[in-house]
């Protein structure tokens, strides 16, 4: 047999005549973890669709070469067979049936049609504890397990059926970093086991940690492959590679840094959990934030961040909310999002698509939608013309790529509705900032425009908050951060101080403190 | 004029799909029965018969944008005409009270399916189902299973009334066979044509004046040509008859005024905001739960209008009124390009369906099929308008 496991031979794949993949080769010994790095619409993920069939053959061009033979999927199904499964970054979970269901969903152990129920769950509880799921209960519904789980489950249904080649597209997005770590160990584990893995992922720590060669896309060319032991597997080689120039600093450089007044202030933050009156889910929250100044809230994910920040604007998370905010040296209210929009304070989402935009409007549409009461309407009748200008104005301001206005934003690729998630707070005229991840799941040159926006912010004498889950960002980026662990505030790093062993030695003392007393 | 500006400002075609096939349909019929759906009588009928599904139409496209509808409207209809027509019959109320009784009940409706869709966020399909049963229940608890009428005059004026005419021409015997045109019809038609082409032009000014792209001139001129058509062949057909109906006039504003909300109104871009993403709506500012309650709220009071129209037309309330009306409201809207998952669609596009749907009952009957066939034919047409909408937005992802 072969060296390689599969090699895909001159992949070229056209949408309506423009060219996603143009002449891609890529090659994957058998037996390794091979990682595929590029920016955002380079290519990964529609390589991927051509590999396990969901672009089925004759809507591509080139050869797939599978275990030396020559494969032409129809579809899916197809590709499965030959032992070749994909994850995909959005679970393909049916979240109401139970874990032993879900695992062999599509693959149900039966006969003529019935299924063994006996054989479903014992061997469920095999596969489960292939994947350090051992002892998990199978008949429960896989709603009622965390992300990290329903990951794991998903491997467990790949390892199912019988998977020899296994695409992970980003794996670990939506988890936090010890289950990350959990399931890049998972993967070296099945590597010794024989199975072949591919990963895409933006995180490219987990990366060079992982993956046993790195396979570069751009444009929809591959660029080069790097091999562990051979070539630089450092995070700035990588970025050399997807960029295609040297960004010899990821962040931008601010300048003319004037701080001035303390504008937002936090004073004894209290609230409880929302479907739980008796869990105290963030304890006694003081901060304050200058204008001029960038500051950030590290943590890691479960914190509590989003949830302080969701609880001050207008009260959308939580309950028996207790504390005092103050804008300006002034109290204020915020009983509503409407109040908080009212009072100069705005929140950029995470998760764009869920909460910051309306994926089926326009881009100015999207853009206005916050400050359409405030500013762009007289006696409720929207100003139209006004929009349109306003618009264009914050297109070309914040370098929205889109041919129009009008452009629907879900056509837009994930940097750029970033942009107009920001465009749409910007246009509210706040004070006051809380962007919540603000880079997530974005290129790396979109995230430094958009750092570029925020010194732009900070720069014009406003209040802005960083919440991230990526320690450098918090570094590059904030003049002062609070580290927030538990719902309380486990520590406070300013200027140089700010590092990820700092931030990580606050969240470390704080759970000792907290297991002390309890 | 380059190539490149042309595409970039050219009129959607798609947009105005669904007003070349109510022409299409119109022209078809008009063959199928040899000109008989042309006559001015029936050009009036076509109003009068429609006006009703019209209304509710209207009021349905907002429930359909936040992504739901509402199934008890026919029985609210049925509600409102059974109170009118009993404070009137049984106890002598006049006309105008009656009108406003039916109104307030329509309201009181509205707002119950609204309290329970808003505040306790019950789903609109299970709420309004209930007061479709309920609705059906007390419309003949409220008649004793019994019609009542006839209606006075002062009341069926709303839905079988006309505006004073100004008859001319009776003594040319060549022209409409001797019964004259009237004038304001005429006027009106004129006054409507005016209207739409100062608006066009204020639009193209306005754009131009802040360097928008502005569609090229044929185009406008094809557009604003086919609809200025269209409204003089129109009046013209009811200038023939017996002038302006007064339902006409009461369609024409609630669509002018729902047009505008939709269209220019911060509420208006809620609804729609609300119906393309509901959470992102919420952090965004908008009350979610105060855009449902008042989308619901207004269905109830659309319906009783519908329901006073109904009862003037047929001059009495009977217990089986607006049976499947809602059925006809709700395919009117998807019909008219509405999105079934919520967000997208407009006023206009759901009187385009209406209409549709009008023309095809009435050519159908004219040409001499059962109302079963109709059914079939309808069904058929929402199915294939639906459907080729999808195929051809899935074809251009």
């Amino acid at each position: 047999m072969s060296e390689y496991i599969l090699e895909m031979n001159q992949i070229t794949k056209e949408f309506s005549g423009v060219k996603a993949l143009d002449d891609v080769n890529l090659k994957v010994k058998r037996g390794e973890i091979m990682a595929i790095c590029g920016e955002n619409g380079a290519g990964k993920s529609t390589l991927m669709n051509v590999l396990s069939g969901v672009y089925p053959y004759g809507e591509y061009t080139g050869d797939i070469v599978y275990n030396g033979e020559i494969c032409r999927f129809r579809n899916i199904k197809d590709s499965e067979a030959k032992g070749i499964v994909i994850i995909h970054q959005e679970l393909a979970l049916s979240p109401y049936l139970s874990v032993a269901e879900n695992v062999f969903l599509g693959n149900e152990r039966a006969t003529k049609g019935v299924i063994d129920w006996t054989e479903t769950r014992a061997e469920a509880q095999k596969l489960l504890s292939r994947v350090g799921l051992e002892g998990e209960n199978v008949n429960v519904p896989v709603n009622t397990l965390g992300v990290g789980k329903q990951q794991l489950i998903e491997i467990a249904k790949a390892l199912g059926k019988k998977c020899e080649l296994l695409i992970l597209d980003e794996p670990t997005a939506a988890l936090n970093d010890r289950e990350s770590a959990q399931l890049l160990e998972l993967m070296l584990q099945l590597k010794q086991e024989g199975i072949t893995c591919i990963i895409i992922s933006h995180k490219l720590n987990e990366i060079s940690y992982v993956a046993d060669s790195i396979t570069i896309i751009r444009d929809g060319h591959t660029i080069e492959t790097l091999e562990k032991g051979k070539d630089d597997f450092s995070e700035e080689r990588i970025i050399k590679g997807m960029v295609g120039r040297e960004l010899t600093n990821r962040y931008p450089k601010r300048e003319g840094i004037q701080i001035g007044d303390t504008i937002f202030e936090l004073r004894n933050w209290n609230v409880y959990h929302p479907d739980d009156s008796e869990r105290h889910a963030l304890k006694n929250i003081n901060l304050q934030v200058k204008a001029g100044e960038v500051v950030g809230l590290a943590g890691l994910m479960g914190a509590g961040r989003t949830e302080l920040a969701m609880s001050v604007f207008g009260r959308s998370w939580g309950q028996k909310i207790s504390g005092e905010v103050l804008i300006n040296g002034k109290s204020v209210n915020l009983a509503s999002v409407q109040n908080a929009i009212d009072n100069h304070l705005a929140y950029v989402s995470e998760d764009r698509k869920t909460y910051g935009l309306v994926l089926i409007d326009s881009v100015k549409f999207n853009m206005t939608l916050s400050a359409l009461k405030g500013f762009f309407s007289k006696k409720g009748v929207v100003d139209e013309n006004l929009e349109s200008v306003r618009a264009e104005e914050y297109r070309k301001k914040i370098n929205v790529k889109t041919n129009s206005v009008e452009q629907a934003v879900g056509s837009l690729s994930g940097g750029n509705q970033q942009k107009v998630v920001l465009a749409k707070w910007m246009l509210t005229e706040p004070d006051v900032l809380i962007l919540d991840e603000p880079t997530r799941g974005i290129d790396v040159g979109a995230k430094y425009e958009i750092y570029c926006v925020i010194n732009e912010l900070a720069k014009a004498g406003k209040a802005v908050i960083v919440i991230s889950s990526e320690m450098p960002e918090i570094i590059g980026t904030c003049d002062r951060t609070y580290v927030i662990n538990e719902g309380e505030i486990a520590g406070e790093l300013s200027g140089s101080d700010i590092t990820q062993e700092a931030i990580m030695a606050c969240i470390m003392a704080h759970n000792r403190k907290e297991e002390v007393e309890a | 004029m380059s190539n490149k500006s042309l595409k970039k400002a050219s009129l959607n075609m798609k947009q105005y799909g669904m007003m070349i096939m109510l022409i299409v349909v119109y022209v078809f019929f008009a063959i199928l029965t040899e000109g008989k759906n042309m006559t001015p009588v029936n050009t009036n009928n076509l109003i009068m018969q429609n006006g009703y599904v019209v209304i509710l139409a209207v009021g349905m496209l907002l429930c359909v944008l936040t992504g739901n509808v509402d199934l008890g409207v026919g029985s609210v209809v049925a509600s409102c005409g059974a109170v009118a027509g009993t404070l009137i019959i049984d106890f002598g109320v006049s006309a105008p009270v009656a009108m406003l009784a039916a109104l307030a009940v329509g309201a009181i409706f509205g707002c119950f399916v609204g309290f329970f869709v808003a505040k306790l966020d019950i789903p609109p399909f299970i709420v309004t189902l209930a007061t479709m049963l309920m609705g059906r229940g007390l419309c003949y608890l409220i008649l004793q299973s019994q019609t009542k009428g006839p209606l006075p005059t002062e009341y069926t004026w709303i839905g079988t009334g006309f505006l004073p005419t100004w008859k001319i021409m009776e003594e040319n015997a060549a022209i409409n066979a001797g019964k004259g045109i009237d004038l304001i019809c005429l006027i009106v038609a004129a006054i409507a044509v005016a209207a739409l082409i100062l608006n066009e032009v204020k639009a193209v000014a306005t754009a131009k004046k802040h360097d928008l792209p502005v569609a090229p001139i044929w185009q406008l001129i094809a557009k604003n040509g086919v609809i200025g058509f269209i409204i003089c062949y129109f009046f013209y057909k009811l200038a023939c008859y017996n002038g302006i109906p007064v339902v006409l006039i009461l369609m024409v504003a609630l669509v002018a005024i729902y047009h505008f909300i939709t269209t220019k109104t911060v509420a208006g871009r809620q609804i729609y905001a609300m119906g393309g993403n509901a959470k992102a709506a919420r952090l965004s500012g908008i009350n979610t739960k105060k855009v449902f309650f008042w989308v619901y709220a207004n269905m109830g009071f659309l319906a009783a209008v519908a329901g006073i129209v109904l009862s003037a037309r047929n001059s009495s309330a009977t217990p089986k009124a607006g049976d499947g009306f809602e059925m006809d409201a709700i395919a009117s809207c998807y019909i008219g390009g509405a999105a079934t998952s919520g967000g997208i669609g407009t006023i206009i596009g759901a009187v385009v369906g209406a209409f549709i749907m009008g023309i095809l009952n009435n050519g159908m009957s004219l040409a001499g099929y059962d109302t079963n066939a109709q059914k079939i034919v309808k069904g058929m047409v929402l199915l294939g308008a639906v459907t080729l909408d999808l195929v051809s937005k899935r074809k251009k992802k």
